[in-house]
């Protein structure tokens, strides 16, 4: 079968609909719709305004509001900024208050029941949408491409480029499509499709890749679970990935406050129907998995692509062939103090941590529920961390009554924030500790010094919270049933 | 960016190889919210006999009196010489920043460390590569003279001496034409914005709910 040269990619579309001029070198420059802001990348690129005496090219394209210093504990939360007890965080939090105000950025402030973590709040919020480029100074912005957008995660240079000239300058990536066919099984999760991806092909496999992600798993997933997925693209090295708009994308856009209203609601449906990769077109690299071979992931190691099922045992050094694995493998069990061959399910954890963009919306949030519904968090668990994605979050689960849940359990609810998922406010891990996350990276120190980070699905995070140690959250739902 | 076009000024020096930019800007120095404010603890550890720490007042710490830019005879300048390797260690912005917030516009040296010396165009810094001889000879100048000033040209790429001796350096095409018009890459980019314009009006067009207020 030979592609047809007119066919396109979700991702050609994009980059074609927003090029603005393709450059000699190769480099082009692309528009950009919509730019969040947050308070840990922006300073410099705020102030390197200011210096140069230059207006943002577009104020109303900017959406802003602090996530990663904000403190998830409910009393420190309760003083605004002020009430935040570490130096460093107030000052960053309070500068993005001062430069949103100084340059008329529309901000969520701390105590807004908007605010929340940037890759939360733009989708909830309608500030993403289809057929949109956005752009964010933090890597996990390809979370917005579920909704059929092509995200980019910056740095903080292009930050300033972008608000001072809406075009990020890039050159176009590869295509990707990462196809996974089949229906998932019961307690299989998004979060476990995109580890099970990550396994696949390692951290580097996405590497100048734009991924879709496509296939009847992604076509029957819901619009957050698409987000799980999406976020975790560039877990697999790559900067963006997405997923074609379809009824649920539309479905979850319409009513939003950011969305189109009613005059302009049919056109632009109309063209986001155009959303998708055309018959016949060209990927560069394809990767296929079914649904059948995916169970519950857990990570054991240092790096996201260090990741068995959970009934599986940790790997040691010789279960791989190049000396590069065996020594990283090597490595990563010392630092994560477990045993070659030891089932993943003997990993006894002492914190759990059910949040971050990755997995900290309504649905991850009734899913936590109703595994704990009626249990009681093990002795062991010295802390378990509930941490909705934004305001509006948390007051949708408290009033469907999951906070009481999550209480009654044993575990912590808290303020929306980035929290224990990269320990920049006071949520963190002691050295040594072992903990269920339903974050994205398992770096070393990630979750705090000498942290001990295992990756897994909200569901397997809160049985684990039960069990103290990780079990097969099948096991544990179809015990009950 | 800043353009740079002709400079005049006092030179100072920094009297070694191998400057590496950890002593241009300690790290403690790096957790700033800011890329201005560098100034003070520019040089930190060779200026002052105390300990740098982030957020403290420089204007009470005490002086290392050996050290020559705390000498009165070079305050205001805004010419560094330098010697060979200037601007080696690591990748940070912040030496390029600390440099020109203390209010250099140019170093002048026989050699730079590659990293350093592409931040410093970024910045709105020159630095300019002269031999050995040269760079010894305006040493020799600057410390026989008390307000010795070095004219930096860009345009003409000369360095003039107070006696009217020029001495012609080397600069890139591009490099040149982005400092002479104070084009950083954002600058670059607002040289098609006529074009960014074009497209925005047409996309507007095409999918006004863009552009609506919520």
């Amino acid at each position: 079968m030979s592609a047809s040269t007119s066919a396109k990619t979700l991702y050609d579309k994009l980059w074609d609909s927003h090029l603005v001029k393709q450059r000699d070198d190769g480099s082009a420059l692309i528009y950009i719709d919509r730019q969040l802001v947050h308070e840990v990348t922006s300073p410099q690129a705020f102030e390197g305004l200011r210096l140069a005496g230059r207006p943002l090219w577009r104020v109303d394209a900017n959406l802003a509001t602090p996530d990663h210093n904000v403190p998830s504990d409910v009393s420190e939360r309760a003083g605004g900024i002020a009430g935040i007890v570490d130096e460093i965080s107030r000052i960053q939090v309070q500068t993005l208050d001062d430069n949103c105000e100084s340059f008329g950025v529309t901000e969520f402030k701390i105590n807004d029941v908007r605010q929340g973590i940037v890759h939360v709040v733009g989708p909830e919020q309608g500030a993403t949408l289809p057929g949109m480029t956005v752009v964010c100074g933090d890597s996990h912005t390809a979370t917005h491409g579920a909704l059929g957008a092509l995200a980019h995660g910056i740095g903080t240079s292009e930050v300033e480029h972008v608000m001072a000239t809406q075009c990020l300058v890039q050159k176009k990536m590869k295509n990707m499509l990462v196809k996974v066919d089949g229906k998932l099984g019961f307690g299989v999760t998004p979060k476990d499709v995109v580890l099970a991806v990550i396994g696949k092909i390692g951290t580097a496999g996405g590497n100048g890749h734009a991924i879709e992600f496509g296939g009847e798993v992604f076509r029957d997933m819901s619009i957050e679970g698409r987000m799980t997925v999406c976020n975790m693209a560039i877990e697999a090295g790559a900067r963006v990935g997405m997923v074609a708009v379809d009824d649920k994308t539309i479905e979850y856009v319409k009513g939003r406050p950011f969305a189109p209203k009613a005059e302009q609601w049919d056109a632009a449906v109309a063209q986001w129907r155009t959303l998708h990769s055309d018959d016949g077109a060209h990927f560069d690299t394809v990767v296929e998995l079914h649904a059948d071979d995916i169970i519950p992931q857990v990570t054991w190691g240092t790096s996201p692509e260090m990741v068995v099922a959970v009934n599986k045992t940790v790997p040691a050094p010789s279960d791989f062939n190049e000396p590069v694995k065996q020594s990283a493998t090597k490595r990563a069990l010392e630092y994560m103090g477990l045993t070659a061959g030891m089932a993943i399910t003997d990993i006894q954890l002492d914190k759990v941590f059910i949040g971050s963009c990755t997995n900290s919306r309504i649905e991850d949030l009734r899913a936590a529920a109703a595994v704990v519904k009626g249990r009681k968090k093990a002795a062991n668990v010295i802390q378990a961390l509930v941490v909705p994605g934004s305001g509006l979050v948390k007051k949708q689960a408290e009033e469907e009554g999951l906070d009481k849940i999550f209480i009654e359990a044993g575990l912590e609810w808290r303020d929306p924030s980035c929290s224990m998922c990269l320990a920049m406010n006071s949520d963190k891990l002691g050295a040594g500790e072992h903990c269920a996350s339903t974050s994205n990276r398992n770096f070393e120190g990630r979750q705090g010094f000498g942290g001990r980070t295992h990756l897994v699905s909200p569901e397997m995070a809160a049985a684990a919270a039960i069990a103290g140690h990780f079990v097969d959250v099948r096991e544990m739902m179809s015990a009950e049933a | 960016m800043k353009k740079f076009t002709v400079e005049t000024g006092i030179a100072a020096p920094m009297d070694r190889a191998n400057v590496d930019t950890d002593m241009i800007i300690p790290k403690q120095f790096l957790k700033s919210i800011k890329r201005t404010g560098f100034g003070p603890n520019l040089f930190d550890e060779l200026r002052y006999t105390d300990e740098g720490v982030p957020g403290k007042d420089c204007s009470s710490r005490p002086l290392n009196k050996e050290f020559p830019l705390n000498f009165a005879r070079y305050q205001g300048a805004t010419v560094l010489l330098a010697r060979e390797n200037f601007g080696c260690g690591s990748s940070r912005e912040h030496a390029p920043w600390a440099l020109d917030d203390y209010g250099f516009r140019a170093v002048i040296a026989p050699s730079y460390a590659d990293i350093f010396y592409n931040n410093c165009f970024k910045n709105g810094l020159l630095p300019i590569v002269l031999s050995d001889e040269i760079v010894d000879q305006l040493f020799t100048e600057m410390y026989a003279q008390e307000g010795y000033q070095l004219t930096v040209d860009l345009e003409q790429q000369q360095v003039r001496t107070p006696s009217g001796e020029a001495f012609g350096f080397e600069v890139e095409g591009f490099r040149k034409h982005c400092l002479l018009n104070g084009l950083d890459d954002i600058g670059v980019t607002l040289q098609d914005a006529e074009a960014i314009k074009a497209f925005e009006t047409k996309w507007q067009q095409q999918s006004p709910w863009l552009f609506a207020k919520s």
